[in-house]
């Protein structure tokens, strides 16, 4: 029996949860008092007793978001800060703590031990910012390869088409005499290597790095065996260019027979540097670039961009808040996103699965018919760039009409409302229940999902896990629940949650949330017939200047939670660029129990399991 | 297990229904079920079942009137008052809202005096690098940067023929009111008539200076000058006039809001102080 009288410490709302690690910690926490922070800063010594205490007195069990932050310039010492956001699964805000480091000298403990969730994402801040994790158990580049010169995130480094600290260029107007970057910057002179760089090591093919991160030797060895027979494990490269892969994705495993030992994921072959293009570019800017994250839900990577501004614009006096109608139409796309998702992961999950294209297709034809929508409403099928701050880019149409412009067009004429209400009422259902008809009881699809790639409750959250993958475990955690946000509060719908954790219950649970998504979807239609009229217009600056702070977007992406950590730093005016603009992958976070859930499995099982994750190349790389 | 075998036959019926349900349509369009406009919103829409395959090339979906492809510049029509007449003003807006900074614009200067004025000289975009955003279109404010609808611009060559200047870019006004009517009824319903921004300006200016002249003239008018003058340049629009835009104010109107904002500005500054 516990002590009655001792208070819940995992039930304490964040501001006596801070004073009490304040009173823990004296000496190690302070506040971060800059205008538009929030949470604590700990001293490096102390972080990883500290994020000890957070995890286990506190129950902030679940760090979503670990980052670094470059301060050059901007206060004094020029630090680089690591900030890592942690939440409960129980619901509610986040506890953010940051610890400050020297670039010279960038060393900070690591989290691994206590958030095995920090893994990869420490590795991208090490890839990118070049800080040293003490006590990290694969410390080497994720994104790029190893041979890159510097650190790219560090705001003094340069890219080889350098052309201006910020857009707009100047060169473009009022004297833009046009020019192909590819003649400054011609192929083969466009690479910089560090200067004791051994240029051979480019065409080495035995990649001692990842093999020997893996715990690999490269010569044969004997391994011992219960039936006196020598035998040695095999390495096998699944990817960059295998179907199965979803993509530019690599697997490197160990087999012993069939059997999976060791797997790592190697990735960063569509990496593009997303966050430095993204504080190169303005605020709105940005909008379209993150239509290119997880491509196939691009509205809903919208919406969080657009939430973690409005933070932001809201510290400012002018902030407008979005209009109800606004919101309404963003959970609407919000959720035929998740809808359009889920058709998708499903129909290659069956891919993966040997189900060579008929059930993709049934589901991909479904898909097209919400794209249709999606088409005449944002003008683009899968890039939408449709949510503005505090609006959107424009109203539904009255009518989804096309217009006759090429040879051999067809043309078709619907009314909007008309369309979604049967949309949303008959054509959605008919097709879940069909594909829940075709697939689910099916022995084939039973005897190879079921107790394959299990993932247990306490390794979801331990590791990181988001979104299909985490509830499919028995984690009641919804974003849309557990840290509301927009019209969510009030509409009804369930969290779904399914216990076995393996393939068949993350394929089941896509099932259910697309049925929780048509139940949200049943009630946003009365509320877009009563809102008609309302504006939706937003912020009619093409350069806001947007208020000085940090904020993270959060949102319940159909992949899981995504995030985006801004920072408006340095001109006291407010900024017209971002100054960190990080975004929290789920596609890329997700992939960190892939070798805890692959380990024992067959290497057939692989392809399905990676399916079940549901990765999209375009956010995990980046 | 007694019924092993039994969830893959369901399976299969919905296969096999998806695959009879093909052959019953086209058994109910006798063999028109393709390039026939007439059935097309049907086979696309909602009650469609089985395979619903588009015959591409041979038949295209339509888009729609939002659809936003690289960008193109208006200009007036062959039967406008100036032929020819480039809508864009070079104020630069569109390159500095571009995200992938696509769009180069050289303003040109006056040749005497060297200042600029507002017409370009020079106006390309790398459609490359587009990323088909609709920035452009969206922060004009002449309407005179569009989304195009034609997206079909493969080519064999992409050094010379991907950077588009005017002599691609431009197309006329009339062109623009084809591919997205709605729009563009709602955008001269904005400026207060078909043509260009400036254009009705100076013709309301121009109208409104000689309706004064008349009114100097004949005696105190019953109606005040500026409100007739902005029905005459409504009127003076070509066909399908759309009413006369809500900012159209008369010029007592405009004073009295421009000395409110004023005292606005000076108590807030006494406040402060």
């Amino acid at each position: 029996m516990t002590d009655q009288l001792a208070p819940d410490l995992t039930q304490l709302d964040l501001d006596t949860t801070i004073s009490i690690l304040k009173e823990k910690f004296p000496q190690a926490i302070s506040l971060d008092s800059r205008s538009g922070y929030s949470g604590i800063v700990v001293d490096k010594d102390k972080l990883i007793e500290v994020a000890q205490v957070i995890r286990d007195e506190m129950g902030f069990d679940y760090l979503s978001s670990a980052t670094a932050v470059d301060y050059l310039g901007i206060e004094e010492g020029d630090p680089l800060e690591m900030v890592y956001h942690a939440y409960r699964t129980s619901g509610g805000s986040a506890l953010v703590f940051k610890t400050k480091t020297d670039r010279e000298e960038a060393k900070v403990p690591s989290l691994t031990s206590i958030y095995p969730g920090a893994n990869f994402q420490e590795r991208e801040a090490y890839d990118l910012f070049g800080i040293q994790f003490e006590g990290h158990p694969n410390l080497r580049r994720i994104l790029l390869w190893e041979g890159f010169d510097g650190f790219p995130m560090r705001k003094d480094w340069k890219e080889a088409y350098y052309e201006a600290e910020h857009k707009p260029f100047d060169s473009r107007w009022p004297a833009g005499h046009v020019y192909r970057a590819e003649e400054l910057n011609a192929y083969g002179s466009n690479v910089r290597y560090p200067a004791d760089f051994d240029l051979s090591k480019l065409t080495d093919t035995s990649e001692e790095q990842i093999y020997s991160g893996m715990g690999l030797g490269v010569d044969v060895e004997e391994m011992p065996s219960n039936d006196h027979i020598k035998t040695d494990q095999l390495v096998v490269n699944m990817g960059p260019h295998h179907p199965s892969t979803h993509g530019v994705f690599r697997i490197v495993l160990t087999l012993d027979g069939e059997t999976v030992d060791k797997l790592e994921p190697v990735m960063g072959y569509l990496h593009r540097n997303h966050e430095k293009i993204g504080e190169r570019n303005t605020y709105l800017h940005n909008m379209p670039f993150t239509d290119r994250l997880d491509y196939i839900s691009s509205l809903g990577n919208n919406f969080g961009y657009t939430l973690a501004v409005e933070h932001l614009l809201s510290n400012g006096s002018r902030y407008v808040p979005p209009t109800y109608r606004t919101q309404v139409i963003r959970v609407l796309m919000a959720e035929l996103t998740r809808i359009v998702n889920h058709f998708w992961a499903i129909g290659f999950l069956l891919n993966d699965l040997g189900a060579f294209f008929t059930p993709a297709l049934y589901a991909i034809a479904e898909r097209e018919k919400i794209l249709d929508f999606f088409e005449a409403t944002t003008g683009a099928r899968m890039m939408c760039n449709y949510f503005r701050f505090s609006g959107l880019a424009y109203d539904l149409p009255d009518r989804i009409r096309s217009v006759m412009n090429m040879v051999n067009d067809q043309v078709r004429d619907f009314n909007t409302m008309q369309y979604l209400t049967e949309l949303i009422n008959e054509r959605l259902p008919r097709a879940i229940d069909e594909l829940d008809r075709f697939l689910s009881d099916s022995e084939i699809v039973k005897t190879r999902s079921i107790g394959t790639g299990v993932l247990s409750a306490s390794d979801a959250i331990a590791m990181s896990a988001a979104g299909p993958l985490l509830r499919a475990s028995g984690v009641p955690y919804d974003v849309r629940r557990a840290e509301p946000y927009s019209i969510y509060p009030e509409l009804d719908f369930d969290v779904c949650v399914r216990q076995n954790g393996d393939v068949y219950d993350r394929y089941m649970i896509r099932l259910d949330e697309m049925r929780e998504s048509i139940r949200i979807l049943k009630q946003i239609l009365p509320r877009l017939e009563k809102t008609k009229g309302q504006s939706v217009a937003g912020n009619s600056q093409h350069t806001p200047r947007i208020p000085l702070g940090e904020s993270y977007g959060r949102v319940e992406n159909p992949k899981g939670e995504l995030g985006f950590y801004v920072v408006s730093a340095g001109d006291d005016k407010g900024t017209k660029n971002p100054w960190r603009y990080h975004v929290r992958a789920p596609s890329f976070i997700n992939l960190t129990p892939f070798s805890t859930m692959s380990h024992g499995q067959k290497v057939a099982d692989i392809v399905v399991i990676l399916g079940s994750i549901d990765i999209v190349l375009g956010e995990t790389d980046r | 297990m007694a019924n092993m075998g039994v969830g893959i036959l369901k399976g299969l019926r919905v296969t096999l229904t998806h695959f009879i349900n093909t052959y019953i349509e086209d058994l109910r369009y006798a063999g028109r079920r393709y390039f026939n406009q007439d059935i097309f919103e049907e086979r696309q829409g909602l009650k469609a079942t089985g395979a619903y395959t588009v015959q591409y090339p041979e038949e295209k979906i339509a888009v729609p009137e939002r659809f936003r492809f690289v960008p193109f510049l208006v200009v007036n029509d062959q039967d406008m008052d100036n032929p020819g007449m480039e809508w864009c003003t070079a104020c630069g807006i569109c390159s500095k809202v571009c995200p992938p900074q696509c769009i180069w614009i050289v303003q040109e200067n006056d040749a005497k005096t060297g200042r600029p004025i507002p017409r370009s000289e020079a106006f390309y975009i790398d459609i490359d690098i587009c990323m088909n955003c609709g920035y452009c279109a969206e922060f004009c404010p002449f309407d005179s940067i569009k989304m195009d609808h034609d997206y079909e611009l493969a080519s064999y060559d992409r050094t010379r023929s991907h950077i588009h200047g005017k002599d691609k870019l431009n197309k006329p006004f009339s062109y623009w009111r084809s591919i997205a009517p709605t729009r563009a009824t709602e955008e001269a319903e904005a400026r207060g008539g078909w043509e260009h921004k400036d254009v009705l300006k100076a013709k309301s200016k121009a109208a409104a200076a000689e309706a004064k002249k008349v009114a100097a003239t004949t005696a105190p008018a019953v109606s005040t000058p500026a409100t007739s003058a902005t029905v005459e340049a409504v009127e003076a629009t070509p066909a399908a006039t759309p009413v006369a835009s809500p900012g159209a104010s008369t010029p007592e109107e405009r004073k009295a809001k421009r000395e409110a904002a004023l005292a606005k500005k000076r108590a807030s500054q006494e406040s402060q102080n």
